[in-house]
């Protein structure tokens, strides 16, 4: 799949695109029967962004050295990421074939992304605030061989309460990493629930920016915000950028939204996926998912 | 080859240092001719050796702070540039990392190097905390990583540049306290095999890291008393020279292996392993009985401990007994 896209910032086609990535995730966590909807879908439009407008990459050479590298440092919303890398048309012509692997036996794409089963996936994430270490090492490293890629990697908010974040925060800092650009997804909602009520995070952007980072708040559904938001990263020389993304959990989902029993791993039953695609305005058999045929 | 082994020769003119000054060496030795590795360090270069590399290769050398997490996961990501981070800290301070280690390096099979140094009693008068009596068992459990614990100056010197040229993770251990020589100077080191350092008929003892040495020693005092003891010096202990363990347990009908480690998961246990699915034999186990050691020079504690040469001797009689049915 090669999805033509417009060189031009296109709002219609991104939100059709994230649309489509939202829907596609959910079919691909019915699909399993299990997986996390909740933060893929406060996810799915920043991805969305960032794969059709941001990254530098060839989709058919996932080794391309001059690559820039996305890291999903909160893993377990990688179906969201799944279904934009098949989109994009890192997964060849006929990504639903691998989109039907997800959290299958011998199946190409894992519960959590690993960089050894999948191409595009540059570090194996899963277990809370290590693939940002590895994103920050991968700018390390590139800066080193005076490659010019640009490394970027999404954070869960509930992420932050791991020790390793603020290491890599310190770190980074230290470095001037300017090639390394942090996203947030902050939901606001954990597993269990809210931040505030499990450990809060709050100052949040003041506390990266007391690190040394340079700090950009953005709502994380907003394509001009999210625009202006990485723009405005690349234009910084000097040190790491941070992007804290106000976004809603289970976004696009009425019933899902502001909920953290969505955030996973959950079941979708028919009737879940059928209200949730509903409530995003698809219906089945009109664009190509995982799911082909209606599901009834 | 040759080449490479004239190199570590003449780096190693000054034998007596301890692994951790040899390693560091062979480090400064090896980056002129290997161009694709940097050195990741913790704070605690002057204790891994990795000073003598920072002073020679700044450019090369990172330094992480004291937050080993952070830095084990971050080569991860460094390693998939295609330069290979060696990552250098203390034994137990790579266990902090033990996750990272797991999911960032081991699962991938990313091309990261772990050098450790502070090894069991070895570590000495820093006490308990810095002695890691646990790192081969935890490191052994996780699939595909290469654990190396060389015995002398010598042979850390030829390990580094082995795994170096090894495609895939490897955790390696250095030491402490000055290291006798105890493997002759045309010794070549080989990734996965063991070698016998003293012949004997009678029994066979396994050992890597400081209990080589004091193997050979426990084969001398024994053959004194008509003991015929082999001495086999296992640095590879994953993957395990199976072959060779085999045809010893078989040759010699008794095992008495010794490490510098707790008894549970570490070198002994990886060989009790291999013999008894292919050849049980009677086997004993030198090393700590678990428990945590305590301050103290290093010669104090391998007496309290029992890990001496008189210790191994004591455990190559037991089993020699038992072998025989006397016991």
């Amino acid at each position: 799949m090669n999805i033509p896209y417009p060189d031009h910032f296109d709002i219609e086609f991104l939100q059709a695109q994230a649309t489509r990535v939202r829907r596609i995730a959910l079919e691909m966590i019915y699909q399993a029967g299990s997986g996390h909807p909740g933060g893929a879908l406060s996810a799915a439009d920043i991805l969305t962004y960032l794969y059709f407008y941001v990254l530098r990459i060839n989709p058919q050479d996932p080794h391309w050295p001059k690559r820039d590298r996305f890291v999903l440092s909160k893993g377990h919303a990688c179906a969201a990421l799944y279904a934009v890398l098949g989109l994009r048309g890192c997964f060849g012509p006929n990504p639903s074939q691998v989109w039907r692997t997800f959290r299958k036996l011998n199946g190409m794409l894992q519960g959590h992304p690993n960089l050894k089963s999948t191409p595009w996936v540059e570090a194996s994430t899963g277990s809370l605030g290590q693939g940002f270490s590895a994103a920050l090492g991968m700018a390390l490293g590139l800066r080193y061989q005076n490659n010019p890629a640009r490394v970027y990697v999404m954070l869960g908010d509930g992420e932050m309460q791991e020790g390793e974040v603020w290491e890599a925060v310190m770190c980074a800092a230290h470095f001037r990493l300017s090639n390394l650009c942090a996203i947030v997804d902050y939901n606001k909602i954990q597993s269990d629930a809210r931040n505030e009520e499990i450990m809060e995070l709050e100052p949040l952007a003041a506390k990266w920016r007391v690190f040394n980072w340079s700090v950009v708040e953005i709502d994380g559904h907003d394509f001009m915000q999210i625009r202006k938001g990485l723009e405005e990263a690349k234009q910084c020389t000097n040190q790491p950028v941070c992007i804290i993304a106000h976004t809603v959990k289970g976004k696009g989902v009425a019933y899902m939204e502001g909920s953290p029993l969505w955030h996973g791993s959950v079941r979708l039953t028919r009737e879940n996926l059928e209200e949730a695609l509903s409530s995003l305005g698809v219906s089945f058999g009109k664009m190509n998912g995982v799911l082909d045929e209606p599901i009834s | 080859m040759n080449q490479s082994v004239e190199h570590t020769r003449i780096l190693l003119g000054a034998f007596g240092d301890s692994l951790r000054e040899a390693f560091g060496k062979a480090l400064v030795e090896l980056a002129s001719r290997y161009s694709n590795f940097v050195v990741f360090d913790a704070d605690v270069a002057a204790g891994t050796g990795t000073h003598h590399f920072r002073r020679a290769f700044p450019q090369r050398f990172f330094q992480f702070g004291i937050a080993e997490q952070n830095m084990m996961a971050a080569a991860a990501g460094f390693a998939t540039t295609g330069i290979i981070p060696i990552v250098t800290t203390f034994a137990v301070f790579a266990m902090r990392a033990l996750e990272q280690v797991r999911l960032s390096i081991a699962y991938p099979r990313l091309n990261v190097k772990i050098v450790v140094s502070h090894l069991g009693t070895d570590a000495g008068p820093d006490g308990a905390s810095a002695q890691a009596i646990e790192d081969i068992a935890v490191f052994r459990s996780m699939p595909g990583l290469v654990i190396i614990s060389p015995a002398d100056a010598l042979e850390i010197a030829q390990a580094t540049e082995a795994m170096l040229n090894y495609q895939g993770p490897v955790y390696m251990r250095t030491g402490r306290s000055t290291a006798p020589r105890v493997l002759d100077p045309d010794y070549r080191f080989e990734l996965g095999r063991g070698r016998i350092l003293h012949p004997g008929d009678d029994v066979t003892i396994v050992a890597c890291g400081v209990e080589t040495a004091r193997g050979l020693e426990a084969a001398k005092l024994l053959a004194s008393e008509g003991v015929s003891a082999r001495v086999v010096n296992l640095s590879t202990i994953k993957p395990i020279d199976v072959d060779l363990l085999v045809r010893c347990a078989a040759e010699t009908g008794a095992v008495v292996t010794a490490e510098d480690h707790n008894v549970f998961g570490g070198l002994g246990s990886a060989v009790a392993e291999v013999l008894v699915k292919t050849c049980p034999v009677p086997m004993e186990f030198v090393g700590l009985k678990d428990t945590f050691g305590e301050s103290g020079e290093p010669a104090e504690l391998a007496e309290k401990y029992g890990l001496t040469a008189l210790h191994i001797a004591a455990a190559v009689r037991q089993v020699i007994n038992r072998k025989q049915g006397r016991s």
